[in-house]
């Protein structure tokens, strides 16, 4: 792991800054971790937050260096500044886990979200339905004449409304992969 | 040249390159492969033990007295289950043991075959890392990585699930030099920064306190040596957790003996009204801090560890360093030398004053009066009797626990063998085999209750078998006595369940092995007979008769803080509310 660089007198919580400043607020956080990709990893990662009580809001996980055999898990999580650090240095502790990312604190950054909707209707509500769609820059990738599957790519809050939109207008079926993200910049 | 072998013998070759002299093992079918291997060779002495739980707390106390890895070897399936005990002893407590266990073949795995258990599933949260190896040509190199992990860093148990047919299975040997240990390296070395703004405080300290643990006497021989030189030089006080007694010789005038829970007087009201707080690998853990609001108010606090975990986890500290403490302290003392070696002597002084002052409290102080033989004076006489030898105590778990680590007292690491973090019954018995394979020649003693002792007894087996003569002193109140005390204080003296009832004569059962029994109940005879089980040349079982309902004090009760100790029987009435009683 990378040395733990101290400056004096820092209050932000970065992943390596031990002197946060604590409150009871509770925050959201994206966290980027590295780990070699073996069998049993997601299990460790997911049986810490399970045993030690930590939220998962959202989990993505897939291999990223095929030669190096090493996998992005991109958790999202809640708690307050104390316990989000306690998790980055618990992630820290797993032995298969390269480095810990925390995208919240890190700097700007992109997050995004892929979701496929199915949407059941007929007449006034599908039109109204398709309009959304189209304002939403949703595609449509397939069609009956009962339904449509729209596939929206956004940052959370973005699938959130349009979910709420669609709910009253015959959502059928949602599938959302989670949360991507990276740091923005060089 | 790289050699084939089968996967068996890979794993004794491994064990002999990684220096091991000493396996506790239990065999199975899932590991007879390996069995036929050690049985074919000389260099690594194989201790079968008589319960695979005994035989990874065996390993513990080989481990935790030695400095060097413990190691296990079970069977698939009800092996590997009898080891979680052990293994999440080995975790809380930061202990390197490397556990092999079997595993059905690769090819039946996830059929629910005969004797298999999802080992690696089920060891995940109370391993440091587990591994199941499916390829022979991974197998060596895996073992060498274990045993970094287990080593490196923070100590901690790893697990190898190896299934049989990769011990039959033939391929090529990877030497330690030659293995991938893949990219798990802690920092050893601490942020000089944070050292130096340490340095600074303990200049200008006014009330300071070094509060020691575990994690010093993990960090080996140099890091108790430069504590040494550091609390002499600076003439601060120290105290320690159960599990770092020993870090600092307790015949040392900055000593204070243990904190916590059942800690001295002195220690807990330093930590209390200290002004810097100086924690060299201990970990805030509960049964230290008492109430989290009303601990050491005010003092700043330094954190040195090598676990960045540990680090803010309870107590929030002014002054974190991630490191391990030997390198830290080297440090340390490097910067506070080279800025003159200065302290605020003229304050510190008074502070000792003060200090002096609880220690005339003298909170241990305790009157043998009667007949019947009182644990804390069969703690004092086992200390007199054998403070010369260079002793090993174990202990099992509860009041015993407790007086053990009050009256005994430590001069050197590595002597003292403890369930601490897990608090697990049983744990002594097996331990002391252990210690007394790492040193054949040493004084072992188990400090045990008669009913933790009852639940690893099975190793009367193994410490006849081996002429291991460990002295297992059974300080018999005939009742759970730790359950019985918070009964008494918290439940209305509802004593549920907690008398050890149906004890066997622990005479017969030492003779039944072929071991010596002794029996004591007197004060009067009490010397002679401590004397006649340290002088047999083999295994004894010393049952100690002692006050059925006497309660260990001092006592910090749940949801209390350092200064609100009850020291006595006067102190219970009331002591505990209802916040308090929901703790553990
Ligand atoms: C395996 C296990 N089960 C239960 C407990 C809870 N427990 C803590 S101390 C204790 C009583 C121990 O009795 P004994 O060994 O006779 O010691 P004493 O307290 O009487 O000295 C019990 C049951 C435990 N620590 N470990
Ligand atoms: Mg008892």
């Amino acid at each position: 792991m990378s040395p733990l660089k101290i400056k004096k007198g820092a209050n932000s919580h970065s992943a390596y800054n031990l002197r946060p400043n604590f409150s009871d607020v509770q925050e959201t956080h994206t966290l980027a971790v590295i780990v070699d990709n073996e069998a049993g990893v997601l299990a460790r990662v997911i049986g810490l937050f399970a045993g030690r009580g930590y939220n998962i809001e959202s989990l993505t996980v897939a291999e990223i260096d095929h030669s190096g055999k090493l996998s992005r898990i991109t958790v999202v999580t809640t708690g307050t500044p104390q316990a989000i650090e306690q998790i980055k240095a618990q992630l820290g502790r797993i032995v298969p886990v390269h480095r810990v990312n925390d995208l919240t604190v890190d700097g700007p950054s992109v997050e995004r979200e892929l979701a496929l909707f199915k949407v059941e209707g007929t007449g006034e509500k599908r039109v109204e339905a398709l309009r959304l769609a189209d304002i939403f820059r949703a595609n449509v990738v397939d069609s009956t004449l009962e339904s449509f599957v729209f596939e929206l790519t956004g940052p959370t809050d973005k699938i959130d409304a349009f979910a709420d939109l669609m709910r009253p207008l015959g959502l059928a079926e949602l599938a959302r992969t989670g949360v991507a993200a990276l740091s923005r910049g060089a | 040249m790289a050699q084939k072998m089968t996967g068996a013998k890979m794993v004794v070759q491994a064990l002999a390159d990684q220096g091991v002299d000493t396996v506790f093992g239990y065999p199975g079918g899932a590991v007879l492969p390996i069995y036929d291997e050690i049985f074919q060779q000389n260099g690594i002495r194989h201790v079968l033990a008589r319960h695979e739980q005994g035989a990874v707390h065996a390993a513990e106390g080989y481990a935790r007295s030695s400095g060097k890895p413990g190691v296990c070897l079970v069977t698939s399936g009800p092996g590997a289950t009898n080891a979680v005990t052990g293994l999440t002893d080995a975790l809380m407590d930061s202990i390197p043991i490397v556990v092999l266990t079997g595993q059905v073949p690769t090819f039946m795995i996830g059929s629910d075959a005969f004797q298999e258990a999802d080992t690696v599933g089920i060891t995940r949260p109370c391993t440091k890392h587990n591994w199941l190896v499916k390829e022979t040509s991974k197998l060596s190199g895996t073992i060498h990585e274990a045993f970094h992990v287990a080593t490196t860093g923070r100590p901690g148990p790893v697990l190898v699930d190896i299934p049989k047919d990769v011990q039959f299975a033939t391929d090529y040997y990877t030497p330690p030099a030659k293995a991938n240990l893949g990219h798990y390296q802690p920092q050893v070395k601490g942020d000089l920064e944070t050292i130096t703004e340490l340095v600074e405080a303990i200049e200008k300290a006014e009330r300071p306190i070094f509060y020691t643990g575990g994690g010093v006497i993990n960090s080996g021989p140099a890091a108790t040596q430069l504590l040494r030189e550091l609390v002499e030089a600076t003439g601060f006080p120290i105290t320690s957790t159960l599990m770092g007694l020993g870090c600092y010789p307790a015949s040392g005038d900055k000593w204070l003996g243990m904190l916590g829970m059942h800690g001295l007087y002195e220690a807990n009201m330093s930590m209390h009204g200290c002004d810097l707080m100086i924690n060299i690998g201990a970990r805030f853990d509960d049964r230290i801090t008492g109430v989290l609001d009303a601990f050491s108010p005010g003092s700043r606090k330094a954190h040195i560890d090598i676990d960045p975990s540990s680090i803010n986890k309870v107590i929030r500290v002014d002054m974190p360093i991630v490191g391990d403490v030997g390198h830290v302290l080297e440090d340390l003392l490097k910067v506070w030398k080279a800025r003159g070696r200065k302290t605020n002597s003229g304050a510190v002084q008074k502070w000792w004053g003060q200090i002096n002052e609880w220690r005339a409290v003298d909170c241990l102080k305790f009157e043998q009066k009667g007949k019947v033989i009182k644990p804390q004076y069969a703690l004092s006489r086992l200390e007199a009797l054998t403070k010369k030898h260079d002793r090993y105590i174990c202990t099992e778990v509860g009041q015993h626990q407790m007086w053990a680590a009050q009256y005994l007292n430590f001069e050197d690491p590595n002597r003292w063998m403890t369930s601490g973090g897990l608090g697990t019954m049983g744990y002594g018995f097996p331990a002391s085999i252990g210690v007394q394979m790492a040193h054949p020649d040493a004084l072992v003693i188990n400090v045990a209750g008669e009913a933790s002792w009852l639940m690893n007894m099975q190793e009367m087996g193994t410490a006849m078998q081996y002429r291991l003569p460990v002295k297992q002193f059974i300080l018999n109140n005939e009742r759970l006595g730790m359950v019985r005390q918070w009964q008494e204080l918290l439940h209305g003296e509802r004593y549920s369940e907690s008398w050890s009832e149906s004890l066997p004569d622990f005479v017969k059962l030492a003779e039944a092995f072929g071991a010596k029994g002794i029996l004591c109940s007197d004060p009067d005879t009490l010397d002679d007979a401590i004397m006649e089980m340290i002088t047999h040349d083999g295994p004894v079982i010393f049952d100690c008769l002692v006050t059925k309902h006497e309660n260990c004090f001092p006592m910090i009760p749940s949801g209390k803080a350092h200064n609100q100790m009850l020291m006595g029987e006067a102190d219970t009435q009331g002591a505990i509310d209802a916040k308090g009683s929901v703790l553990v």
